[in-house]
């Protein structure tokens, strides 16, 4: 563990990060977030979650420096008489666990299909990257609204509360996983050429390990990179659909419900509900696509955008 | 004395747009125990392809097209793939030229070295490692035990290629290829490297098939010597007995080429032309063009392999018509 920690001090990457502002003030802020989002039951001032806690009568009340502003509610409250603050951060908790988990889902997908594609190549490969091709030339914001329509039919709207993280997490990730595949089979390719692919079947290796253990480890940078990307879009996403209507509840919000559900009340003067979650969007995609250009600068891959 | 490696009339084809290609005519050699073969030729020629053809591992567009390979008297050329992968790296390893390339970046030495023992026997990472870091000392690799956590990038070239070596010893195989294993070197390390070859083939009785360009480095660790042109064979026999008098003009021209004692320096005297691009071999002889000695019939007619005697009393090989008895020029 130390020996890693020495290597990586050594290591260019780290270098250059040192030598980076943007990238230093990026990470801090990104980690403060993700911090502060997995600990906001220890950190926020009330359980938006516990209706306890809610009471109607204290909505709409402005932050605290602001005439009719209460020292409870630092940032005021939202229409349902939460606090803004702890509903933000729970909020946060939301978006940031539905856009890692749809990453992941992408990349499990993509990488596995890429990595068939490129280096078993032929007709398996023509097939992959054609569906790859039929998945982006739909809009996943027009299959998701579809979906979503069919499932709270069918479901029923109150029911589809309850599933609206798993199949957010479904609908993002399946969307996405082309840019992935694209990515990983453009370095196999590359990689596939080198000797030390060559060398690992002249040493008996079947051809599952050296895809896996020999040609994926040589493939992580373009990975890296492209995934810092797609947890900023995927987070984007997850707040687009919400804030259609069509992800996550405003009894379980995420950072896009709650825009959406201040959306109303901004031209009857309640303007915080929505600019504060929506500022916080703002800064966490930020963060973390400055992160990924940083990446993508230092290591320099090759990467597919869709 | 018995055969390590036989084979018969093996012929590589890759498969082009513009038609077949031959890149492998007809080869064959043979190698015993312990026994070293130098087998020798212009960038080209095929020697590369031959050395995988061996293990079968010719990647498309090429294939297999004939000819039969028996290793220990087994015809490995007819293992399905699964059983063949048994022997790669096991019964008979391969060392590459280039050392920069052959070890994959990311992984320590350590583990590529565990994992290729892993690979072939069911032995646990600890007594994989004991074995490893004995390999890296009879490769002279000083501190092998600290060695085996570094990466690649972290050693010198002539280093990596003793690792490689080491790596390609670890299943203790009958029968190493090394392709062009000191091209990539500077001159002084290629010789140690090529001690080092020597050293572990006495050691252990491990055959040696050495594919190289350089005809000097052949004659100095072979026993025996196959001479490639544009994929054949057109001379084989003892090293000492081709080297002093060598029978095929192409031969001839090669060791003539050679730069040595008090020519040393001075411009060598070299074969005129250039060998033939595969697809267009010419007809008869592929030789012939640039042959000193050309007849009519080497024009017409390919050569057939004939037994040939040395001055010393050895046998060999050609494949030329100067060395046809039957040969009426017509
Ligand atoms: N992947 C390939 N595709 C097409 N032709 C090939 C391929 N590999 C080798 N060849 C042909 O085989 C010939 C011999 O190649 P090679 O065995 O690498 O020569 P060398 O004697 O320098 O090792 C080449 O000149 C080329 O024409
Ligand atoms: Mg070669």
């Amino acid at each position: 563990m130390m020996d890693h920690w020495q290597r990586f001090k050594a290591s260019d990457l780290f270098y250059d990060f040192k030598r980076d502002k943007v990238a230093i003030v990026s990470f801090a802020v990104f980690v403060l977030l993700f911090v502060c989002a997995f600990s906001a039951p220890l950190i926020a001032p009330y359980n938006p979650y516990d209706p306890a806690n809610i009471d109607i009568m204290s909505s709409e009340i402005p932050p605290v420096w602001m005439a009719g502003g209460m020292d409870d509610y630092i940032l005021g409250t939202d229409a349902q008489g939460r606090d803004l603050l702890s509903t933000m951060i729970y909020g946060m908790r939301i978006s940031i666990v539905i856009g890692l988990c749809a990453v992941l889902l992408q990349a499990v997908i993509g990488i596995v299909i890429g990595l068939i594609a490129g280096y078993y190549g032929g007709k398996l490969d023509g097939f992959f990257m054609r569906l790859a091709d039929v998945q982006l030339s739909f809009s996943y914001l027009m299959v998701a609204i579809f979906v979503s329509a069919v499932l709270q039919a069918a479901v029923g709207v109150g029911r589809f509360a309850e599933i609206a993280v798993p199949f957010l997490i479904i609908v993002i990730g399946l969307a996405q996983w082309p840019q992935y595949a694209r990515t990983v089979r453009a370095s196999v390719l590359a990689e596939k050429k080198k000797e030390y692919v060559e060398a690992a079947r002249v040493t008996g290796f079947n051809s599952h390990r050296i895809m896996w253990r020999h040609i994926l480890p040589n493939c992580m940078s373009p990975i890296l990179v492209l995934s810092t990307i797609q947890v900023a879009n995927a987070v984007m996403s997850e707040a687009a659909l919400s804030f259609l209507g069509l992800g996550m509840p405003v009894t379980r919000p995420s950072l896009g419900s709650l825009i959406n559900a201040g959306f109303e009340y901004i031209f009857s003067g309640s303007w915080w509900i929505t600019a504060f979650p929506g500022l916080l969007l703002v800064i966490l995609v930020l963060a973390v696509n400055l992160l990924g250009d940083f990446l993508r600068d230092v290591l320099n891959p090759k990467l597919y955008k869709g | 004395m018995s055969v390590l490696l036989q084979v018969e009339d093996l012929t590589v084809n890759f498969a082009l747009r513009t038609g077949d290609l031959t890149a492998l005519n007809g080869v064959s050699f043979a190698l015993n125990e312990g026994e070293r073969l130098g087998l020798v030729g212009e960038s080209g020629a095929g020697k590369s392809v031959a050395g995988f053809a061996i293990i079968n591992l010719i990647s498309k567009p090429g294939y297999i097209a004939g000819g039969r390979v028996l290793f220990q008297g087994e015809e490995i050329s007819a293992l399905p793939q699964e059983a063949i992968r048994r022997i790669r790296g096991n019964r008979i390893s391969m060392v590459f030229q280039d050392p920069m390339m052959t070890l994959n970046p990311v992984l320590t030495i350590g583990t590529q070295m565990v994992e290729t023992l892993q690979a072939h026997r069911d032995i646990g990472p600890s007594e994989a490692a004991a074995i490893a870091a004995d390999k890296l000392r009879k490769v002279h690799i000083p501190s092998p035990e600290k060695r085996l956590r570094q990466y690649p990038h972290e050693f010198s070239g002539g280093m990596r290629q003793r690792i490689i070596i080491a790596v390609a010893l670890l299943n203790d195989p009958q029968l190493i290829i090394a392709d062009e294993p000191t091209t990539a070197l500077d001159v002084t390390i290629q010789a140690e490297i090529m001690d080092l070859f020597l050293e572990l083939c006495e050691q252990s009785r491990m055959g040696l098939m050495l594919i190289t360009h350089d005809l000097a480095v052949v004659s100095e660790t072979t026993e025996k010597i196959a001479v490639m042109y544009a994929g054949k064979i057109v001379e084989e026999g003892r090293t000492g007995d081709v080297v002093r008098s060598p029978r095929h003009p192409y031969t001839q021209g090669l060791i003539a080429a050679l730069p040595q004692g008090e020519h040393r320096g001075t411009r060598l005297n070299q074969i005129p032309g250039t060998m033939p691009t595969l697809t267009r071999i010419p007809p008869g002889c592929s030789f012939h063009p640039r042959c000193p000695h050309v007849m009519a019939v080497c024009a017409r007619r390919e050569p057939a392999s004939l037994p040939v005697d040395y001055p010393g009393g050895g046998q060999g090989v050609v494949a030329c018509h100067l060395f046809d008895p039957q040969r009426h020029d017509e």
